[in-house]
């Protein structure tokens, strides 16, 4: 147990001020809630333009290195990112590409590998789906069974995967497979005859699942990514990672609802006064952002400490715990707070609210999460 | 002189004071008098003015000088020794006291030769200060004080007491408030202990009767109290939000000590025991980025927080210490002794300390009423209406 925390500092330089800034602007010009709405009723979910134009602001290359066409920054700028597409309810395959399937290849990827998809990545032309449990407990890697047999040089998969975000949009998918020699990953083209997709609808339209079916989906050497039988610490990193960046996501969400809570507490009157100016309406708004700024602690502390591992156990399901709980609880708050119109489907909180809870299912519940916290601090 | 030249001379002068002080520093020396060197070099507090303490620069030098300090193993332990004084009374001296009135109180106070109490709650003014009773009356070149104050820490030990009164019953409560230095040792002056849930007295009613406090102990003008007042909670919460702890520290520890001690596996207790540490940890990032946004000048509501968490935090972590002892758990080692501590204890049984922890929501601020600040001051919403604004205070119904 790491009883020496690993201090970090939380202060944002004038680069990462700047990066904040234009990314909340351009948020807010390009993909309002109303282009969100559009697209959560739409089958693929996202929109490529704005896919591409996210990544010539650089959302994509940010924690990707130089010499993979990327930016060279750290965690702590894509978090910043990462919060920012939470707060605006972005939709889009960014998590499984740029948080969890590009650290993998950096992680685990041959010098191929990573030159083959990482500038890729970085350019905004490839999204990549992560493709690793098989039914509704998935969180663990006991929950991966599929199997990849070999043939010829080249592998064979067969089997089925649940709940591959933007599993149905993707153009390339991350799939976990047991082989002879143990758990592997394999990076393969969605069009890869023998491969199928489901979309299922989802609890949350701004984020789209989908069932992948591989029936005996023939694939060449280079699609294992790294070594074959060594992927077990690669996929546990890459859902540490996920639920660093699930966090921020969070975060991001959560100070919208409390934004949202607030000033509906400034202007709808209720008995001649401000509803705000209540003690029953306060009291919740000041829980709120004590929740919010614990959730926003945790998920910052995580996001700068991703390059440190025997931290990152620790710290990524802490975050992924605190966050996911004060983000379901801010945003049925606020619909609360706002009354018979939190309820409706014309006002965006309903979206937070499912988000909210999709986000905190995803990769590990926070019980879950809790799990981990507790083995890593041997309790 | 531009700002980089200010930095600069401002960073040699605090070194070349720490030089005379620390230069060969001689550990036998009594604390009392390293603090009045302290004091003297202008290093108390190093944004006062000089001859007061200080040396006019900014207060970021204070963490080079608290460093240095620690560094040569110098005694530091004068702030939570006096910490009424150094922590509260240092700071309202700074921003509404006379130099007179500085030059009387800040040396013995930084030495602790003076040790300080506040006294501001009263039996009918808890959260509503602003509607406290107790009253001073103008005779002469003094005022004649009377009145009762409660929940006074140190009054039993302190020289000095800071003390709002009212002075004018005719108008709005927070007009009529007039704030004064008391000496504690003056005639008239009763300090009993309140025993309190736990058997100890941390803290003591005051009685005052008739007692003379000259005009020059006044802070600021007659009817100003209420702003002295708020000078002193502001320097309050920042001396208690402020404070940095380890990793699962505090109260923490001894959760997890009884965790191990009587064996427990249960997945339902583990998921609890996890839930407090993450909500601890989450505190402790969250006091870490305060200080540092605070030091950095770009201070958030991040702030604002932490006394209304920890308060939470810290009777739920306790609660949970005690259902894991069992039977234990109903047993109180030692008895209930009654009795007077003469300086802070923040150690004890966990029982004990379960029972301490319900003060922390009600002390320093109830958790309402911090909940009221941060609605109004951090997030902007509107304030109650106050049906007692504008009338005069003798006319507002009390009990």
């Amino acid at each position: 147990m790491a009883d020496q925390a690993l201090n970090v500092d939380f202060a944002l330089n004038e680069a990462q001020e700047m990066l904040r800034q234009t990314t909340r602007q351009f948020l807010a010009d390009r993909v309002p809630i109303d282009v969100v709405r559009q697209l959560a009723d739409a089958e693929a979910g996202f929109d490529e333009k704005l896919w591409e134009a996210g990544a010539e602001l650089g959302w994509h290359s940010l924690a990707i290195p130089e010499e993979y066409g990327g930016a060279g920054y750290t965690f702590a700028e894509l978090s910043i990112v990462l919060e920012e597409l939470g707060r605006a309810l972005f939709p889009g395959p960014f998590l499984s590409t740029v948080v969890m399937a590009a650290d993998a290849i950096l992680t685990a990827g041959t010098e191929n590998q990573k030159q083959a998809h990482l500038p890729a990545i970085a350019r905004g032309e490839r999204t990549v789906g992560v493709a690793l449990f098989e039914g509704p407990r998935g969180a663990n890697l006991d929950d991966i069974s599929m199997a990849a047999e070999p043939s010829g040089d080249g592998w064979v998969l067969t089997g089925t995967k649940t709940n591959v975000v933007f599993g149905q949009a993707v153009d390339t998918i991350l799939v976990a497979a047991r082989t002879a020699g143990g758990l592997s990953l394999f990076l393969i083209p969605s069009g890869t005859p023998g491969v199928s997709h489901e979309a299922v609808p989802t609890l949350d339209p701004t984020t789209k699942q989908a069932q992948l079916t591989f029936t005996n989906v023939s694939v060449g050497p280079e699609a294992l990514l790294g070594r074959e039988g060594a992927a077990g610490p690669v996929i546990e990193r890459m859902l540490r990672l996920a639920a660093v960046g699930l966090s921020l996501d969070q975060v991001g969400g959560a100070q919208w609802c409390l934004e949202t809570s607030v000033e509906h507490g400034k202007t709808r009157f209720q008995f001649g006064r401000a509803i705000g100016s209540f003690q029953s309406i306060k009291h919740r708004c000041a829980d709120m952002l004590v929740e919010v700024e614990h959730a926003r602690s945790a998920a910052y502390h995580a996001a700068r400490v991703t390059g440190h591992e025997e931290e990152l156990v620790i710290a990524a399901p802490l975050a992924k715990s605190v966050c996911s709980d004060a983000y379901g609880h801010v945003a049925g708050e606020t619909i609360q707070i706002l009354g018979g119109t939190g309820f409706s489907w014309e006002h965006s909180v309903h979206l937070y609210f499912k988000r909210a809870k999709s986000t905190a299912l995803m990769f590990g519940d926070a019980r879950h999460q809790r799990r981990l916290l507790a083995d890593a601090l041997g309790l | 002189m531009t700002d980089t030249i200010k930095a600069e001379s401002a960073e040699a002068l605090v070194g070349e004071r720490l030089e005379q002080l620390l230069g060969g520093y001689d550990p036998s020396v009594e604390p009392q008098e390293f603090w009045g060197r302290q004091y003297d070099l202008g290093l108390a507090w190093v944004q006062f003015p000089e001859g007061f303490g200080g040396l006019g620069v900014s207060p970021k030098y204070q963490s080079v000088v608290q460093g240095a300090l620690e560094k040569a193993g110098a005694p530091t332990w004068n702030r939570e020794l006096n910490l009424l004084g150094i922590g509260m009374g240092a700071g309202v001296l700074a921003a509404h006291g006379t130099d007179a009135q500085k030059a009387k109180w800040l040396r013995p106070m930084f030495t602790t030769e003076d040790m300080w109490c506040q006294l501001f709650s009263e039996p009918g003014a808890g959260s509503d200060l602003a509607n406290l009773s107790a009253k001073a009356v103008r005779d002469g070149d003094e005022w004649i004080v009377n009145g009762q104050k409660v929940w006074t820490t140190l009054a039993h030990i302190a020289k000095w007491g800071m003390i709002p009164v009212r002075t004018d019953p005719d108008v709005p409560k927070h007009a009529g408030i007039t704030y004064f230095i008391v000496d504690m040792k003056a005639e008239g002056v009763e300090v009993r202990p309140l025993y309190q849930i736990t058997g100890e007295a941390e803290f003591n009613e005051v009685f005052f009767t008739d007692v003379r406090v000259p005009d020059e102990y006044r802070i600021d003008e007659v009817g100003a109290g209420w702003r002295v007042s708020m000078t002193t909670l502001m320097n309050e919460r920042v001396a208690i939000g402020s404070r940095a702890m380890p990793r699962g520290g505090g109260s923490m520890e001894a959760a997890i000590k009884a965790w191990k001690d009587y064996g427990h596996a249960d997945p339902a207790a583990r998921d609890e025991l996890v839930q407090l540490w993450a909500g601890w940890e989450a505190l402790r990032l969250t006091t870490l980025r305060a200080n540092q946004m605070r030091k950095a000048g770009t201070p958030g509501p991040e702030g604002s927080t932490g006394k209304l968490a920890w308060a939470d935090l810290n009777k739920a972590i306790t609660a949970f210490t005690v259902d894991l002892m069992g039977w234990d758990g109903t047993l109180y080692p030692g008895g209930y002794v009654l009795h007077r501590p003469t300086e802070f204890e923040s150690e004890g049984s966990p029982q004990r300390n379960f029972l301490r922890a319900r003060a922390n929501s009600i002390e320093g601020g109830t958790s309402e009423i911090m909940k009221n600040i941060v609605g109004e001051r951090v997030l902007g919403l509107p304030g109650e209406p106050r049906v007692d604004k504008d009338l005069p205070w003798k006319e507002v119904p009390r009990g």
